[in-house]
């Protein structure tokens, strides 16, 4: 298996407060990576170092074969972001978001035109390429923020949140997403609230004060620590957090 | 009354925990004291001067000779008419002009007093205050020297006329303005912005669905702001005094009062606007555009309105600051009391109670 | 009964987009009532027009026997209300803001101390901390304790537990069985499902209008159909596989199982055959008891 994601002692210090200590973890290519952790454990500094957002204070990573140090253009190349925040242009329509993210990635006229094409019709949202985003359902929004992340055919996706405050049945069909792309090589790397969504990775780390500690399968983590579900696993590691935000 | 005091503490935290803001509430006063005070009417030198000597006696020769040596003052021409004279002006080849007239020195000796005229282009007041104030001086000199060479005390008057500005508007007035400008810009902006916040916040929810009555929230939202505004009048007033040598002619009493008028009738503007405002930004654009611009060029602080087209005169009637700023000015400069400033009080008394009615109904008790 | 509506309603813009669609609701005294739905169902409007921050366009609502509309001076004064999203002040410290909204309330801290007691010594060693740095856990707590302090008798808490993480929402719930015990009636939002079953009554709502309003045990009772987990191999395959299977009445994934209904006339074994012909060597398949998600979903698909 091809390793897209490796660090090792990812540390992130800022001033004495140490956010992330010695991460070391990899991910291959086409896994379904689960990223979750007790508000304030570190998670998102952890993430914006892998998308070179943020230089690390100490330790290795690589990313999409790149250096988070050295390499951050090349890394951002390789990547897609999407959050629960933010991803859209309210203001801008469904085909005008699109087109826009494929332009910012540097993608050539015909190919833009292509994937807009493309996306339309697989989102089956064609009708609606002339309505504003802010018109649309938030189900259909994280739909299409995860589709437009996509746009680049990135190696890797980092999806931060991605189905916070939809229905049962939108946040399944975003899930079927996530296995169509992982299906097709593309790594996905996901934070999020929902325990049952844990049980959908192929691995799962959890981050407890700065530190990783558990990543395993959802199957394993389970019997090593006698749980019934990922909640409770959590849980019973998250509860010895002893700090906070 | 303990939750209005409790609330208005917590206004007063939020505006000294924001170091910034605090900065611009009361850096502001002091840069516009000092920017207008001294950036402004600073020295000028080697001003441009025209002759016109009728006289050609002694005196205006030695006159003419001390103007030259002067470091303020260059003599640059030499003319014989007063048409000669104008269209220097015309050409703004001169920026002051001294007429000796014939005779100059059998006036003197004859009525032991005669007169020099002085001409300044007064279309930039403050220098031509500035120059006509270096040219007095001159005469003062000389007057001195020749008292001691005379038994008999002999003297030159100079007669400034004022070219294109004569009542020198704007020169000493810029203190009223900048009062005018302080006051709104603390009471429109920052109360605006303040209430907007706690919508933006979220807490005004909170506010809203606890008993606390509406009225003790605007109050306790405005008491801060006013009590700021007073406080910054204060610096504006003890500035002036102590660094610009400027007097307070008139009561200062009066002044304390009318300018709590002005500032109640500002902090209703800012309701106002807090009515309409959906955030930060957009609340402190509306003050900004829509009060502090009218405030600038619409009160005579900067214009005079005399000069204006009539449809911007009539326009600078709705502007408040425009009637407190002759208040401020008689009050302050001219010393006048109160007789001479009951109808601006008036108008400005109408303005207020009708905002502060309008701003109270428009206050939303709930959300949209 | 504590909290009545009769068609409540509420559009909002000139598209008139309804929000809330003639909702009829009645919670009892000292009830933990739990709305819950995902985000744009209508939730927010529903405790906007009940804390009377929002005039209804239709419909009626009373709040401890008080309208929302003529009475809401008298309903302001026995509700606590935690809007959606974190409504301190962020530059004032724990100690100020609690202190703040007591006067507000005209009361004080140590009068109601007995009601946040529980809560706030947990926050209480940060109380000189400034609102704006803490965790999301504690702001939450600091939030709570905000408005309990004048000791409300119903408790308006609209997803108080959106995007906290699982310590922090256990943690908040076992609080508000609590305050149950001490006698409030407590209305309580959320997205998550399975913080529904921790509710007396729910009350399912999608799209401003409600679905269903029942006891958690009653809802899952009232299911109506078998439902069976499925496992083994590779679950999107699985998943999919099971989609396009004829006998297939609905397939879900949930967590490391997939919950599968059957048409009527089909047999659990004969799925069994049918996956293990396909490959899937592992396949298990077994009768369970559905959860509130899985009536959620069902819901959904018959309305």
């Amino acid at each position: 298996m091809e390793t897209v994601i490796y660090t090792k002692k990812l540390t992130k210090r800022f001033g004495n407060f140490i956010a992330a200590n010695e991460l070391s973890f990899e991910v291959s290519k086409g896994e379904i990576f689960g990223f979750l952790g007790a508000n304030g454990a570190g998670k998102t500094t952890a993430m914006r170092m892998l998308c070179g957002l943020l230089m690390p204070s100490s330790g290795e990573a690589n990313v999409a074969g790149f250096d988070v140090y050295t390499e951050t253009e090349k890394i951002k190349q390789n990547i897609g972001y999407m959050s629960q925040k933010f991803s859209l242009y309210e203001d801008l329509t469904v085909a005008e978001n699109i087109r826009f993210y494929a332009g910012i990635y540097g993608l050539s006229f015909a190919e833009i035109k292509m994937k807009t094409d493309e996306l339309l019709t697989k989102l089956d949202m064609r009708s609606e390429a002339k309505k504003l985003v802010s018109q649309l359902p938030l189900g259909w929004k994280q739909k299409l923020a995860f589709s437009v992340s996509l746009v680049h055919d990135p190696k890797i996706v980092f999806l931060d949140e991605p189905t916070g405050g939809v229905d049962p049945v939108t946040r399944r069909q975003f899930w079927d997403l996530i296995y169509y792309a992982a299906g097709k090589g593309v790594t996905v790397f996901v934070t999020t609230h929902y325990m049952d969504e844990a049980e959908y990775c192929d691995r799962v780390s959890i981050m407890v004060d700065g530190v990783i500690s558990a990543l395993d399968s959802p199957g394993n983590l389970k019997k090593q620590m006698n749980a019934p579900d990922m909640e409770d696993v959590f849980y019973q590691l998250a509860r010895k957090a002893k700090r906070s935000e | 009354m303990t939750q209005l005091l409790s609330f208005i503490k917590k206004e007063f935290k939020h505006v000294f925990r924001d170091k910034k803001t605090l900065l611009m509430l009361f850096g502001l006063p002091t840069i516009q004291i000092l920017l207008f005070g001294f950036a402004l009417t600073n020295e000028i030198k080697n001003t441009r001067v025209t002759v016109l000597d009728y006289a050609q006696d002694n005196i205006s020769k030695e006159l003419i000779s001390k103007i030259d040596n002067s470091k303020y003052f260059d003599i640059i021409s030499n003319v014989n008419t007063e048409q000669e004279l104008e269209s220097e002006f015309r050409k703004g080849n001169a920026k002051i002009a001294v007429v000796f007239p014939a005779g100059l020195e059998g006036e003197l000796k004859h009525n032991k007093k005669a007169t020099v005229q002085l001409i300044a282009d007064a279309s930039d007041p403050n220098s031509a205050t500035t120059i006509s104030n270096y040219f007095n001086n001159i005469i003062h000199e000389y007057n001195g020297l020749n008292i001691s060479k005379s038994p008999l005390p002999m003297q030159i008057l100079a007669e400034p006329k004022m070219l294109y500005n004569p009542e020198l508007k704007g020169a000493p007035n810029f203190v009223p303005g900048v009062i005018a400008l302080v006051l709104m810009l603390v009471c429109t902006m920052m109360s605006s912005v303040s209430i907007v916040k706690e919508k933006e916040l979220g807490t005004m929810e909170i506010l809203l669905v606890s008993p606390f009555n509406p009225i003790f929230i605007i109050i306790s939202k405005l008491m801060p702001y006013m009590i700021i505004s007073i406080f910054n009048l204060i610096i504006i007033l003890i500035m002036s005094v102590t660094l610009l040598d400027l007097e307070i002619k008139g009561s200062i009493m009066l002044l304390i009062f009318a300018s709590t008028l002005f500032i109640l009738t500002s902090l209703a503007i800012g309701l106002l606007i807090s009515a309409t405002a959906k955030t930060q930004q957009s609340a402190m654009m509306i003050s900004l555009t829509g009060m502090l611009l009218p405030t600038m060029l619409l009160t005579g602080f900067m214009f005079p309105i005399e000069n204006m087209p009539l449809p911007l005169k009539l326009l600078s009637n709705i502007v408040p600051s425009r009637w407190f700023f002759i208040i401020i000015k008689n009050v302050m400069l001219k010393g006048l009391g109160f007789s001479s400033i009951w109808k601006q009080l008036l108008i400005l008394l109408g303005m207020c109670t009708f905002l502060l009615r309008v701003s109270i109904k428009k206050f939303k008790i709930r959300l949209q | 009964m504590m909290i009545v509506t009769e068609q409540l309603k509420k559009v909002y813009g000139k598209e008139k987009i309804v929000a809330v669609d003639n909702v009829n609701l009645s919670v009892d005294k000292g009830e933990i009532f739990g709305l819950i739905g995902p985000d744009g169902a209508g939730k927010s409007s529903i405790f906007r027009m009940l804390t009377t921050l929002l005039i209804p366009d239709g419909g009626s609502a009373t709040v401890n026997g008080f309208d929302i509309v003529k009475d809401y001076k008298k309903i302001r004064h026995c509700i606590g209300y935690m809007p959606g999203r974190f409504s301190l002040y962020q530059d004032l410290t724990i100690e100020e803001n609690l202190q703040f909204f007591a006067t507000v309330f005209n009361t004080t801290v140590s009068e109601n101390y007995h009601l946040i007691k529980d809560i706030y010594c947990q926050i209480e060693p940060f109380k000189d901390r400034r609102a704006g740095k803490l965790s999301g856990g504690m702001k939450q707590k600091l939030a709570l304790c905000c408005a309990l302090i004048h000791k409300p008798e119903v408790l308006f808490l609209d997803e108080p537990t959106t995007g906290v993480d699982v310590v922090s929402r256990k943690e908040f719930w076992d609080m508000l069985k609590n305050l149950k015990q001490m006698g409030l009636t407590i209305l309580v939002s959320t997205p998550y499902m399975n913080e529904a079953a921790l509710c007396d009554r729910i009350a399912l709502i999608q799209s401003g209008k409600i679905l269903s309003v029942n006891t958690p045990e009653k809802l899952v009772n009232n299911y109506g159909e078998t439902l069976y987990t499925v496992t083994g191999g590779n679950m999107y395959k699985l998943l999919n596989l099971l989609r396009s299977y004829e006998g297939t009445d609905s397939c879900f994934a949930f967590g490391n199982s997939l919950h599968l209904t059957l048409k009527y006339q089909t047999k659990k074994d004969t799925v069994v055959a049918y996956l293990q012909e396909e490959g899937f060597k592992d396949a298990a398949i077994q009768e369970t008891i559905p959860g509130i998600e899985d009536c959620f979903i069902k819901l959904l698909k018959t309305n």
